[in-house]
């Protein structure tokens, strides 16, 4: 039986991920469906960078941001006395960097999709702002905050090469199971990399049979 | 019309976007329906939607009632969900995952206690929308979703109803199914609203009052008949047919011949047999062109309704080949549009008796009711 450590780690730093993008992203998919702002084109950009910036580069510079050495890395040392770069911490924070495209752009495009007009209707019904958001906005955007979780969630799970830049391959603490697949590649130990590999592929298959699933149901149901 | 539904509204402001200017200036007397009128572009619905609250790129000054909806000077706007306007929008914007009952409790949850007392069974049975409670906005018509939005709108006890074209996307047969819902609602609940549209028809059904825009300002405002009727308008009202509106007196009843007489500046009237007690006071409205005029009594035709009075302006429209003729019947001014050829040959002029041949009158019946219930 191989070691499901790794796995149980994944999933951990997967749920984590995806719990703090649905909330932080939100406000700024909001931003980017709404906005007239000039700058938008500029804040698309940003956020869809990690879809093409190659995992170790965006590894690089967090590795460096992230630093106890660096501002960031060292007021994170200063508070609580542990070193981002490294650490299970400072993985969530690479991996919400790393999946934000992934949770930010299903969100946009469903605000999009919804668009101002039921919120116009349900401030003309006296509902406040905070109010229509919840139960008008999000509601009608069940389907793309969903499919931003499953992708934020899988997206993390399949991390790699910012995992390794800046976590390194520290056993119940940054040892992912794609780190683990690797290392047991590394030392020609097939049997255990075929067994989480192909946990892996099974995991991946589900996700996107899910996502795939919701969306044609939902389009079905739309009428 | 109870006295409450009367309410000031004063309207200035300004909005520049590109390839569009508005400029627009006017205070509503609001009482019943207001129609804001103009052709598409003219900025009707931007104007509405300042009302509401949802135009954030007005500048100038809105006040209802006393209140001050938006001083753009002082940074001063009530957002849209304080200003207590019910809004009912051209693609009725229902909410998709709520069903009917769901969408109509939205607003009613949200209604401020002590507003006019609309209660909910009320508004369900104005609108006939008892069927359609548990239906799903998906499978509703086009007219069912508007009466629903309509419904909507009321429940939130709003002190001023603005409805943007609600029957634009329709077909006639549809408009002629939700007409009379709307026509009702502002007496029955005791709401003003105003009325956007581009359609004279629904405007001369609808309206009691209407402001006309064209090219983001103020075109003209007044009477919705009297402005409909204006000439100087035409260009704009289009093909509403000049008219006169009169009121007249029932004095009589002929149920072999299913007519009604009525008296009208003291001179007989007999028109299709309509179901009222002697004495009732009714608004006829005689178009210009079922008006045919003779400076002699005729007395071989088959036009029954011939009636005496003096000619007090003719305006020739040069363009054309037709003339408009004021007769004043003891009165009240009747209007005929005949010929400008046959004005010569009669060699009409201001000042001459003349006999107006009366072809058809047509009933208004909302004047009826509104008479009935003062």
């Amino acid at each position: 039986m191989p070691d499901l450590g790794p796995l149980w780690l994944t999933l951990q730093l997967a749920a984590v991920t995806t719990a703090i993008l649905l909330i932080l992203g939100t406000p700024l998919a909001w931003w980017l469906a709404f906005t007239r702002s000039r700058i938008k084109p500029a804040m698309e950009a940003v956020t869809a960078l990690p879809l093409v910036l190659p995992p170790t580069v965006l590894g690089f510079y967090l590795l460096v941001i992230l630093s106890p050495t660096s501002p960031i890395g060292a007021f994170w040392v200063r508070v609580t006395g542990d070193s981002l770069t490294f650490s299970f911490a400072g993985l969530v924070v690479a991996s919400i960097f790393y999946s934000l495209p992934f949770a930010v752009q299903p969100m946009q495009n469903a605000f999009e999709t919804v668009g101002r007009g039921p919120l116009e209707a349900a401030a003309t019904l006296r509902a406040t702002p905070v109010d229509a958001f919840f139960t008008v906005l999000s509601p009608l955007c069940r389907r793309g905050y969903l499919t931003a979780a499953v992708l934020a969630f899988a997206h993390t799970i399949g991390e790699f090469g910012v995992v390794l830049m800046v976590g390194g391959n520290i056993p119940g603490e940054t040892r992912v199971i794609s780190i683990a697949i690797y290392e047991q590649v590394e030392t020609l130990n097939y049997r255990e990399a075929h067994v989480l590999s192909l946990a892996l592929l099974l995991f991946c298959f589900a996700v996107l049979l899910v996502v795939y699933g919701i969306n044609r149901r939902g389009a079905t149901r739309v009428g | 019309m109870s006295a409450e539904s009367h309410r000031e509204l004063s309207v200035h402001v300004r909005v520049r976007y590109p390839g569009f200017e508005l400029d627009f200036a006017h205070d509503f007397h609001l009482a019943g329906v207001t129609a804001l009128f103009g052709p598409s572009g003219a900025g009707k619905s931007t104007i509405l939607r300042i009302l509401a609250g949802l135009e954030s790129g007005a500048a100038g000054r809105v006040e209802f009632d006393g209140e001050t909806w938006l001083d753009s000077d002082a940074g001063q706007a009530v957002p849209a969900h304080r200003r207590g306007v019910g809004f009912v929008f051209q693609d009725a914007r229902l909410f998709s995952h709520l069903d009917v009952r769901g969408n109509l409790r939205f607003a009613f949850r949200r209604a401020q206690q002590g507003g006019n007392g609309t209660g909910f069974d009320d508004v369900v049975n104005a609108l006939d929308l008892g069927p359609l409670l548990s239906r799903g906005t998906g499978a509703l018509s086009g007219g069912e979703r508007q009466r629903v939005a309509i419904g909507r709108a009321l429940l939130t006890r709003p002190r001023l109803l603005l409805l943007d074209e609600p029957l634009a996307a329709m077909d006639a047969a549809r408009k002629g199914e939700i007409l009379p819902y709307i026509e009702g609602l502002p007496d029955e609940f005791g709401i003003p609203a105003i009325y956007v549209s581009h359609s004279v028809d629904e405007v001369a059904r609808l309206a009691d009052r209407m402001v006309v825009m064209a090219a983001g300002q103020v075109a003209a405002a007044g009477d919705a008949v009297e402005v409909l009727e204006r000439p100087d308008l035409q260009h704009l009202t289009g093909h509403f047919e000049a008219g006169a509106v009169i009121d007249a007196r029932v004095t009589g009843h002929d149920r072999d011949f299913r007519l009604t007489a009525v008296e009208f500046c003291g001179q007989p009237i007999l028109m299709p047999m309509i179901d009222l007690p002697l004495g009732e006071v009714i608004r006829l409205r005689i178009r210009a062109r079922d008006v045919a005029l003779a400076t002699r009594r005729p007395d071989a035709v088959s036009t029954r309704n011939v009636i005496e009075g003096v000619i007090t302006r003719i305006v020739e429209e040069h363009e054309t080949a037709f003339a408009e003729v004021f007769v004043d019947a003891g009165g009240e001014l009747l209007r005929a549009r005949i010929t400008r050829k046959a004005a010569a040959d009669l060699r009409l002029t201001s000042g001459a008796k003349v006999f107006a041949l009366v072809k058809s009158v047509s009933f208004d019946r909302r004047a009826l009711t509104r008479n009935r219930t003062r």
